[in-house]
C-alpha cells in the first residue's frame, strides 16, 4: 500500500456541511487516530469542533461530531530503499582487498577498507585509468549476505576446505596466483589480529614489495602510516600493499555493487610445513570479559544458579551477569556486563531473564547476535534480541544442556568411529 | 631442553611509551623470555645494532654471560646481516618481538628473513611447548584469548605475542658483567625511508555518527529513538525443547559451540 495520503473531496464536502444528510453519520465513522510521520499520535486542532449556526466555533464535548478529513491513517512502514546500481564493465584495474571475514561476516574494518578502495578510485576522476573494479578475496565459508552493500564490484571466494583453520601457506599460494592473473593496482589487507597483518606481510615479502603498514591516511599518491608503536607519522608515497588501520575509509552506503565472482585458475598445492593441530580449549572463564567470543549472561530472571553455572561450562561460554545478579550476590563484580561494569564485545550474547534496562544495553552495543530467554515478550532485551525465547529460563536452560550434552558425546562417538 | 636445540632471541631497542626512553622492548624482552626457556644459558641473543648502546645490558641481565652484537648504523638496512649471521651459526629456533618500538615498526623483517631463508614462520606465538626431533609444539595466541596449536618443523622463525609469558626483571650487575661480541659486517643503506617525512603522530578524529537524513522528522527520530535489532525472531509457542533447539541451531551456526 502506498504511503500516500489522498484526499476524499466528497468526505471533505460532507464534513463541512453540517446539513448534509450523511454529516453526522460519516462524523461518527472516522473519530480514528492521525499518526504522524514519526508515528506519533497527532491532533488536528483545526479539527476539533465545529463552526456553529452563528458563526462561531464550537467545540462539541459529548464528542458526537468530532471526526477527520484524512479517511486514511498513515502507515508508518519503514520503506525499503533500493540503493543505485554501480556498474563496473570490463574494469582495466582491479583493487584487491582481502577481508577478515571473522566468524564468516565483513568487520566494520573490512567495510571500512572497502569504502577505502572506491575512494581511491574516485580520486583518480574519470577517464579510462579509473575503470577499475573492486575485488574481494575471501577464504572459507562466508555467511556474509551483504557484500553488494559494502562496496564489493568482484568477488573471489575461495571455500576450498584446504582454506579451512589455519592455514597462511595455503593462502599465500592462492593470493599470488590472483596477483599473477590480474596484477591488481593495489593490494589492501586489515592491519589487524585477525590474520590480515600476518597474511599481508607473507605476501609482501614473497613479492618483494615494501608494504605500507599500520596505514590510516591514503590517497592515490600518498599514505600516512604509524611508525615506532603509533608515536610517529610516516608521510611516504603510497606503496602497492597497503595494511590499514581501523576507521582509514568510510564505508559505502549510498551505492550497491554487483558482486560478480572471478574465478582463479588452479593454484599450487604446497606442501604445509605448518600442521594446524587445531583450537585449544581454554577456561573461557580465564578469558577477559570485554574479549570474550561467546558470553552466557545471567538476570534477576535466574534462579537456579547451580544449574546456570553448569550450563556455562557445558557450552564452553564466558559467566557474564546484569547489575542485579551481582548486587545479589550471586556473581562477582567483574562479571557485570554494562554501563557500570564491562563492554563486552562479544560475537554472540546469550541473556537469560535480563529486561534491557539501558545501563545494561550499553555495554552490549558492541555485540554480533543477542539471544535472549525471557518470560515478558514485551522487555527490551526481546526488542534487542536476534533471537528470543520466551519461556522460563530454568527449563530452557536444562534443555540446552541437555542437547549440547548429547552434541558432545556424539561428537565423542564418531572421532573414535573415525579412529577406529 | 637438548643441547642440539639452536635457540637465537633477536632484541631491539625498544622506547616507554610515556616518557620515551629507551627501555628493552617489551615483546623483544618476552622472546628472550621464551627463549631462557627452551635453551637456558645457551641461548644465543643477537642485536644488530650500535654495540654501546646500555639498553642491550637489560636484556643480558636478565640471565646471560655473553650476548653477540652485529654492528650496525642507524637506518641501515639489518637483513643481509642477520639473515647470514642465522645460516652461519646454524640457528633451529629463532624467536623475536612482533614490531619494533621504534623506527618504521611494519613487523616485516620476520616476514622477510623467513622468505630470504625459506624457512616457516608462525607469528603471534604464545608459548612453544616443546622442541624434539626436528620438530616443534607450538601454541599461537589468536583474538579473544583462544590458542591454536601449530606443529612445525625446524628450523624456524617464530614472533612472540603479548600473551607470552612476562619477561623477568633483569638484574643490572650480571647485565653489566655480560661479555658482548662485536661482530662487524657490511652496511647496506634503506634508500626509500631516507624518503619518507617523519613527524610525531597526531592524534586520530574519533568518528561522529552522521545520519544521512533528507528531513527534519527522520534526523530527530535517528537522535532520539532506541535503537532496535533488525526485527528478531520471537518465539512464544512451543515446548521448552523446541525452544532450546532453536537457540541450539543458532549457536551452532555461529560456531560457539564446536
Ligand atoms: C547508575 C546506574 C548504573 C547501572 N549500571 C548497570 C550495569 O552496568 N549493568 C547492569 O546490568 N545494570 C546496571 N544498572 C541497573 C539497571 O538499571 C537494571 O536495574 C538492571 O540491569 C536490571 O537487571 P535485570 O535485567 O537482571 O533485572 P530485572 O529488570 O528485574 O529483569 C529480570 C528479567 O527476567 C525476567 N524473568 C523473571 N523470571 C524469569 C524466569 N523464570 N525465566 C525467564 N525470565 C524471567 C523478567 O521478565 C525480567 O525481564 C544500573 C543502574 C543505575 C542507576
Amino acid at each position: 500500500m502506498s504511503n500516500l495520503i489522498r484526499r476524499d473531496p466528497r468526505a471533505e464536502r460532507i464534513a463541512r456541511n453540517r446539513l448534509h444528510p450523511l454529516h453526522a453519520s460519516m462524523m461518527l465513522a472516522e473519530q480514528g487516530e492521525v499518526r504522524g510521520p514519526s508515528g506519533l499520535i497527532r491532533k488536528n486542532p483545526h479539527l476539533v469542533g465545529f463552526i456553529g449556526p452563528n458563526g462561531l466555533k464550537r467545540i462539541d464535548r459529548a464528542n458526537a461530531f468530532a471526526g477527520t478529513v484524512n479517511r486514511q491513517k498513515r502507515v508508518s512502514t519503514a520503506q525499503e530503499v533500493v540503493l543505485p546500481l554501480h556498474q563496473v564493465v570490463n574494469p582495466d584495474g582491479y583493487i584487491v582487498v582481502v577481508p577478515d571475514m571473522v566468524g564468516g561476516r565483513l568487520t566494520s574494518q573490512d567495510k571500512d577498507i572497502l569504502g577505502l578502495a572506491h575512494s581511491l578510485i574516485a580520486q583518480k576522476g574519470t577517464g579510462k585509468s579509473a575503470n577499475m573494479a573492486v575485488v574481494a578475496v575471501c577464504f572459507g565459508e562466508s555467511k556474509e549476505s551483504q557484500f553488494d552493500l559494502a562496496g564489493v564490484d568482484r568477488l573471489i571466494h575461495l571455500s576450498s576446505d584446504v582454506f579451512d583453520g589455519f592455514t597462511p601457506e595455503a593462502r599465500l599460494s592462492a593470493l599470488m596466483q590472483v596477483e599473477a592473473q590480474y596484477q591488481p593496482e593495489h593490494w589492501l589487507f586489515p592491519d589487524s589480529v585477525n590474520g590480515g597483518t600476518d597474511l599481508a606481510s607473507r605476501l609482501a615479502a614473497r613479492l618483494g614489495e615494501r608494504p605500507a603498514t599500520q596505514a590510516w591516511q591514503v590517497s592515490t599518491t600518498q599514505t600516512v602510516c604509524r611508525g615506532a608503536s603509533a608515536s610517529t607519522d610516516i608521510t611516504r608515497e603510497t606503496p602497492r600493499i597497503l595494511m590499514l588501520l581501523e576507521e582509514c575509509g568510510t564505508a559505502i552506503d549510498e551505492t550497491r555493487h554487483e558482486v560478480l565472482s572471478l574465478s582463479v585458475e588452479s593454484y599450487d598445492q604446497v606442501p604445509a610445513r605448518l600442521l594446524d593441530k587445531g583450537l585449544m580449549s581454554v577456561d573461557p572463564n580465564a578469558v577477559p570479559l570485554a574479549e570474550a567470543e561467546f558470553i552466557l549472561s545471567a538476570g534477576n530472571g535466574i534462579h537456579n544458579w547451580d544449574q546456570f553455572h553448569e550450563c556455562a561450562s557445558v557450552l564452553g561460554a564466558t559467566e557474564g551477569a546484569s547489575r542485579v545478579a551481582v548486587d545479589d550476590g550471586f556473581m562477582p563484580r567483574t562479571r557485570q556486563v554494562g554501563a557500570s561494569g564491562t563492554w563486552v564485545t562479544a560475537r554472540v550474547y546469550l541473556a537469560v531473564g535480563i529486561s534491557g534496562a539501558i545501563q545494561h544495553m550499553q555495554g552490549i552495543g558492541q555485540c554480533g547476535k543477542v539471544v535472549a530467554i525471557n518470560t515478558d515478550a514485551g522487555c527490551d532485551m526481546v526488542k534487542r534480541a536476534d533471537l528470543a525465547v520466551i519461556a522460563d529460563s530454568e527449563a530452557v536452560l536444562a534443555e540446552l544442556t541437555k542437547l549440547v550434552q548429547e552434541h558432545h558425546a556424539s561428537k565423542v562417538q564418531e572421532e573414535k568411529h573415525n579412529a577406529a | 631442553m637438548q643441547p642440539s636445540v639452536n635457540v637465537v632471541s633477536l632484541v631491539s631497542v625498544g622506547r616507554h611509551p610515556q616518557s620515551d626512553r629507551s627501555r628493552r622492548a617489551d615483546q623483544d624482552a618476552r622472546a628472550v623470555e621464551l627463549g631462557l626457556k627452551l635453551a637456558g644459558k645457551n641461548l644465543t641473543l643477537v642485536h644488530a645494532g650500535d654495540p654501546e648502546n646500555p639498553v642491550l645490558r637489560q636484556y643480558a641481565g636478565m640471565g646471560l654471560d655473553a650476548f653477540t652484537v652485529l654492528r650496525q648504523k642507524s637506518y641501515s638496512d639489518v637483513l643481509p646481516i642477520i639473515g647470514n649471521f642465522l645460516t652461519e651459526n646454524n640457528a633451529h629456533v629463532v624467536l623475536m618481538g612482533i614490531r619494533a618500538e621504534s623506527g618504521e615498526s611494519s613487523g616485516m623483517l620476520p616476514y622477510l628473513l623467513a622468505e630470504k631463508l625459506g624457512w616457516p614462520l608462525l607469528s603471534r606465538v604464545a608459548d612453544i611447548l616443546h622442541v624434539e626431533n626436528g620438530k616443534a609444539d607450538v601454541l599461537l595466541a589468536l583474538p579473544r584469548g583462544q590458542r591454536r596449536a601449530v606443529t612445525v618443523s625446524l628450523p624456524f622463525i617464530a614472533t612472540v605475542d603479548n600473551a607470552a609469558k612476562d619477561a623477568r626483571q633483569s638484574a643490572y650487575g650480571p647485565g653489566i658483567r655480560a661479555s658482548i661480541t662485536v661482530l662487524d659486517a657490511e652496511q647496506t643503506a634503506d634508500n626509500m625511508a631516507a624518503s619518507w617525512a617523519i613527524s610525531p603522530a597526531k592524534p586520530r578524529a574519533k568518528r561522529m555518527k552522521v545520519v544521512k537524513a533528507k528531513n527534519a522528522a527522520d534526523r530527530f527520530k535517528a537522535a532520539t529513538a532506541k535503537p532496535v535489532g533488525g526485527g528478531g525472531n520471537v518465539l512464544k509457542q512451543g515446548t521448552p525443547a523446541e525452544k532450546a533447539q532453536a537457540i541450539f541451531d543458532l549457536l551452532l551456526e555461529e560456531k560457539v559451540i564446536r
